[in-house]
Formats: C-alpha cells, structure tokens, sequence
C-alpha cells in the first residue's frame, strides 16, 4: 500500500478528534499555566492578572538553582539505570519461550498498576529498621545489627528504579523483538562472544531506540513527587515537591507556574540538545 | 495552617467514612421539615460526618432551624469562593468554620458580618482568646473547636516521658524526630521562641525570627522525617521507628488506647493550640439563625459532647462542662498552650516559607 498525502480537507478528519483532545487537554492548560506565571501573588490572597517577571526573578537563585541541579541529575541517574538495568534484561526476554515472554510482561504490567504512593510504602517498609530487609541479613548472620536504609538517595533511588523499570522494558520489547537474530549469528560465526556480539551488534543497532527510552524515563522521572518525601530526605526533595508546596500550601500560585514552566523549558533544552547530539553522531 | 487541616481531614476522612451513609440519607428529610434554614460550611470528611450525626440533628430539634452542611474545599480555596461570591451578593454558606489565618485573611476584605454578643448568651462562656475580633473591635468569629499538637513518644523507646520541647535539641536524640514538614504547619517558630526566647512575642521582629530560626537549625540533624502524611508518622512512631516528634494529642490517645506503646506529653512550655472559627459572611441573609446557631454550639454542653465524640479540644472554661479529668486530659491539658502567631502567616507568609525551605532543603 502507497501511502499518499492528504488531498481534501476531509482527508484531514480523522485528525480533528486527537487535535481537539490535545487543545483541551493541553495547549489551554499550558496557555493558562505560563499566563499565571506572569501574574502578581497577593500574600495573604490569591493572584491578580499582570504582566511581571518578579516570580522568574525569585526562582533565578542559588538555593533553586541547586534544587533544578539536583532533580535533572536525580532524572538522569535514575534514566541510565533504568535503561543499563533493561536492555540486557530485555534482549534476554526476546530469546526466551512465548509463554516465558508472556509471563514476565504480565507481572511486569501489574507493577504498573500499583501506585506511587503504596510503591513508596511498600520500600519505605522494605528500608525499615524495625521490619526491613537488614533483619533478613542479621538472621542470616551477615549483619550484626538491622538498621534503616531509608531515608537516603539510595532509598529515593531504588524506590523510582522500580517505578520506572516496567516502562523501560514495554518501551524497548517491541524494537528488540524485532531485532534480527541472523545480525547476532553472524557475529557469533564470526567468532565473537555472546557479550561481545550483545555490546557490538545489538546496542549500536538499537541506538536510536536507547537515546528515545532515555528521554522517555527521564521526563517521566523528573515529575516524581512522592517518592522523594516518603524516602528521602528534604536535600532529596525534587523541584515537584517545591511546587506542589507553593501550589496547595502556600497558595502561590504564579510562583508555581513560574517553576514548572522553568523546569518544562530546561527539560526541552536538554532533550534537544541529546537530540541534536544523536543526529551529529549519525552524520559522523 | 490550612494544610494542617487538610492533613487532619485526610485522615479523618478515613475514620469518619463509615458515618457518612446514615446521615447523608437523613440530612434530606430534615430540610424538607423546615421553614428556617441554615448553611453551615465544615471542613468535608470527618468533621462534617461527626457534626451531621451528633450535632446538626439535635439542633433542628431544639431550634426549629434547619441545617445543609457544606463540605469545605480544604486549603484556601473556600475563602476565595466565599470572597467572591460575597462581592456578588452570595453566600455559599452562611456560617462557615475558617482556619485562624483565614479569618485574619478575611478581615481584610471585610467579609465576615460583625456579630452582635448580645445575641449570643453563651458567649461568656468562651475562652477569650477564641473570640476572634476586628482591629476596631467588632466581633469576627467566635470559637469553633480546637485541637492540640503535642509531644509524642514510643513507649518502647523512651520508658520516662520528656518534659520538654527542649528534647529535640538533645543531641541524644539524633536522626529520631518527625516533624511536619511545612513552617505553617508545624509551628515550631513558636515552639522555639516559647521554650527558649521567652514567648512568641519574641518573634515579633525579623531579627527576632531570624534568631528563632537559628535555634531551630539546631534540631535538623535530629530529624529522621519531615511529614506532611499523617499516616507515615503515625505508623513510624508505633513500630518505634521513629520513636520521637510532633503529633495531634488526640489522634496519639486513640492509637494508645488501642495497645500501641505510643504516648502524648503536653510539655512544661505548653502544646500548641490551633483552632477554627464560626464566622458569618457578610452576604448572608441568615443574621438571626445564624447567631442561634453560634450561640447554640457555645454552650458548655454542646463543647463538651464535641470534646467526647469528635476528640476536639473545648472552646469554653473547663470549669462550666461536666467532662471528668480523664475526659478532659483526652483532648486538652490545664498547661497554659502555645498559641501560634498566625498574623505572621498572613503578613510574612512568603518570606517565612522561603526561610524555612532554604532551612529544612539547604
């Protein structure tokens, strides 16, 4: 089947649906968003519309610059192990049994039914002193002494590896069973190991599928809100947290649009440039 | 303050669903019964279902008025709605029950109706400081109910309770404190400012806060959680994970009624008491039913049934209710509390929140 460009106005139809949805659900509270940002805060009030950078100005500081620093690397961190964890796991799972495949898909899939919020119990309890796993280890005569493990960056860590490992895999299967085994087999009769052929076949092959998971669990990390507060400490708190408290607690709203909207602009500017940098590699 | 109730509510709401069912499918009958009527706006969820089963049916009855309760928004929002529908004309509520930052907030645009005490009989009764006055005088809010933050200890871990707030800058108690996460919540400025500057009049200056401020750096690396959920407190200070913090007085005697090696101590300095207010809008029609009402929820009885059925602290002198010590001690203590200062959250509330952030993140 050829596929033609669109000739009549009709041919467009079919779009309107998705379109209008996206408007509504999106451009308009994104509009509204970056209007209110603008806005002037009333303390011990709401807002009254204005056109004022005073809330940038605030967020343009040390102590918010740190803030941004620390969950873009907290993202960043959290996308590399997502994805080092999920490749070889994934490429495993494609060469394995159907009903293997389909099993592991379906308890990887009800982990995506769980919500942050019991995710973020169940590890706060897992990292317990008085219930976690280091009284495993002390039965086990590793350690002399449970103890918490929470609240730490290893805790906050884990705790969204775990969220966010479901969605790496789903994204990655498709290309990866897709794959074709015959690039594999003729490395291996070429003579390479089963690791060399994994590391110099199929990850330069799917180079373009890991850059886009990258940025996928990325941006689905740095909106992480609760994770954060049930198990780290407040120098683990995201930038999310900051707004959400400027938000609903504080009433401040203009100065919560003018974070988010900060934190949507810094997060373009990186996938662009992990853009541009994979097509100046292609080039190459 | 608001997001303390909030907070409240969130778990409230959990333990008062189950009343919810039987009063909603009264509430209807009992409207269509009466001439004379009343909006009364409480905070949803558990304050709401408690007030529609033990409080609003028993009013109608003696008063002839009929009560819709409305579920307030938490947060501000309601004041918001109130305000603008007050420059239309409108009341959403007639009465509604406002957080004491809210009231101060309100004040402001002038939207609460003076009430007039000599309608209001009862009005003696009341503690002074839960009349709630205009700069000029009139009268803004009476008294709702009130709650306690407290002290809170495992059992298990702490066999002598503490006697001070002083224990959280005891270096022995490092990485073994929860505290609320949020300086409007927590009100640990005022804490600090009573227990080691004298009262909360020494933070009536910046410098003065800035001090109290200082002092409170000291207790951060005590600190094991800065809560905003409830619940992840409570179950940390019952498993002894958390053997030390701030928590609500009456909320801690329940779970240790209940067997869990937890205990609530109202320090030497005093727990902090925080309440809500009954305040009128000025687009009301509802003037005379509504100082019935205000009137009516001021009588020691009616305080005394709030303080054995809904855990709420008594608005009026202890000495006119019937309620025996254990009762009393249940949800309030004689020790003079520690009352925020919730003019600073209206004034400074942006260059407080910064502070404290930069304090608690940095």
């Amino acid at each position: 089947m050829r596929r033609e460009a669109p000739q009549k106005l009709s041919d467009y139809g079919p779009l309107f649906f998705p379109a209008m949805m996206l408007i509504v659900f999106f451009v308009v509270p994104f509009a509204t968003m970056i209007a209110v940002s603008f806005f002037q805060r009333q303390q011990g009030g709401f807002y009254v519309p204005a056109f004022q950078f005073a809330n940038y100005e605030r967020f343009l500081s040390l102590f918010f610059a740190n803030v941004l620093g620390f969950s873009l690397m907290l993202a960043v961190t959290v996308a590399i192990c997502c994805v080092v964890l999920a490749v070889p796991f994934t490429y495993l799972l494609t060469r394995m049994k159907r009903k293997v495949q389909i099993a592991w898909l379906v308890a990887l899939l009800s982990v995506l039914s769980l919500s942050e919020v019991i995710i973020g119990f169940a590890w706060s309890t897992l990292f317990s002193r008085t219930a976690g796993i280091t009284n495993l280890l002390v039965m086990a005569g590793i350690m002399s002494e449970a103890k918490a493990l929470l609240p730490s960056f290893g805790a906050v860590l884990t705790g969204m590896v775990y969220q966010a490992f479901p969605y790496t895999v789903l994204v990655l299967y498709p290309a990866l069973v897709r794959l074709d085994p015959t690039l594999t087999e003729a490395a291996r009769t070429l003579g390479a190991s089963p690791i060399k052929a994994f590391f110099t076949v199929v990850v330069p092959a799917l180079r373009n599928t890991i850059t886009a998971t990258l940025i996928m669990v990325f941006i689905f990390a740095l909106g992480s809100y609760l994770l954060p507060q049930l198990l780290g400490r407040p120098q683990h708190w995201t930038l999310s947290v900051l707004i959400t408290d400027q938000a609903i607690y504080q009433s401040n709203m203009p100065f919560a649009a003018a974070m988010a909207v900060f934190l949507v602009l810094v997060t373009l500017g990186l996938v662009a440039l992990t853009v541009l940098a994979g097509r100046k590699g292609e080039t190459a | 303050m608001t997001d303390f109730l909030k907070q409240n509510i969130g778990r409230r709401a959990v333990l008062g669903a189950g009343l919810a069912g039987a009063s909603m499918l009264a509430m209807p009958s009992i409207l269509r019964a009466q001439d004379k009527s009343l909006k009364v706006g409480v905070y949803g969820g558990y304050f709401k279902d408690s007030f529609d089963k033990n409080i609003f049916p028993d009013f109608t009855k003696a008063t002839g008025i009929a009560v819709e309760a409305i579920a307030e928004p938490t947060g501000e929002a309601w004041l918001v709605q109130l305000d603008q529908a007050a420059k239309a004309g409108q009341a959403p509520a007639d009465v509604s029950m406002m957080s004491q930052v809210a009231m101060l907030k309100g004040q402001a645009t002038d939207l609460w109706a003076p009430l007039d005490m000599a309608k209001i009989k009862n009005g003696s009764n009341l503690i002074d400081r839960f009349v709630n006055k205009y700069p000029d005088g009139r009268v803004a809010g009476i008294g709702a109910v009130s709650w306690y933050i407290t002290l809170v200890t495992n059992t298990d871990i702490y066999k002598e309770a503490p006697t001070s707030w002083q224990a959280f800058w005891d270096p022995a108690n490092a990485d073994k404190l929860g505290l609320l996460a949020l300086v409007s919540n927590s009100f640990l400025l005022e804490v600090t400012a009573k227990t080691f500057f004298g009262g909360t009049n020494a933070l009536d200056t910046e410098e003065g806060v800035q001090k109290a401020f200082d002092k409170l750096a000291e207790v951060k690396p005590n600190v094991r959680l800065w809560y905003r959920d409830e619940a992840q407190f409570e179950q940390a200070l019952k498993s002894g994970e958390i053997p030390m913090g701030q928590y609500y007085h009456d909320v801690t005697g329940l779970a240790a009624a209940d067997g869990n090696p937890v205990r609530s101590t109202f320090p030497k300095e005093g727990g902090i008491q925080d309440s809500g207010c009954w305040a009128l809008s000025r687009a009301s029609t509802k003037v005379e039913e509504a100082h019935v009402f205000i009137d009516y929820m001021s009588q020691p009885s009616i305080q005394a049934l709030l303080s054995r059925k809904v855990g709420t602290s008594p608005t009026v002198k202890r000495e006119l209710m019937d309620l025996t010590d254990a009762e009393f001690a249940a949800v309030s203590s004689d020790i003079e509390p520690i009352i925020p200062r919730y003019d600073l959250y209206q004034t400074k509330s942006d260059w407080l929140n910064q502070k404290w952030t930069e304090l608690i993140v940095g």
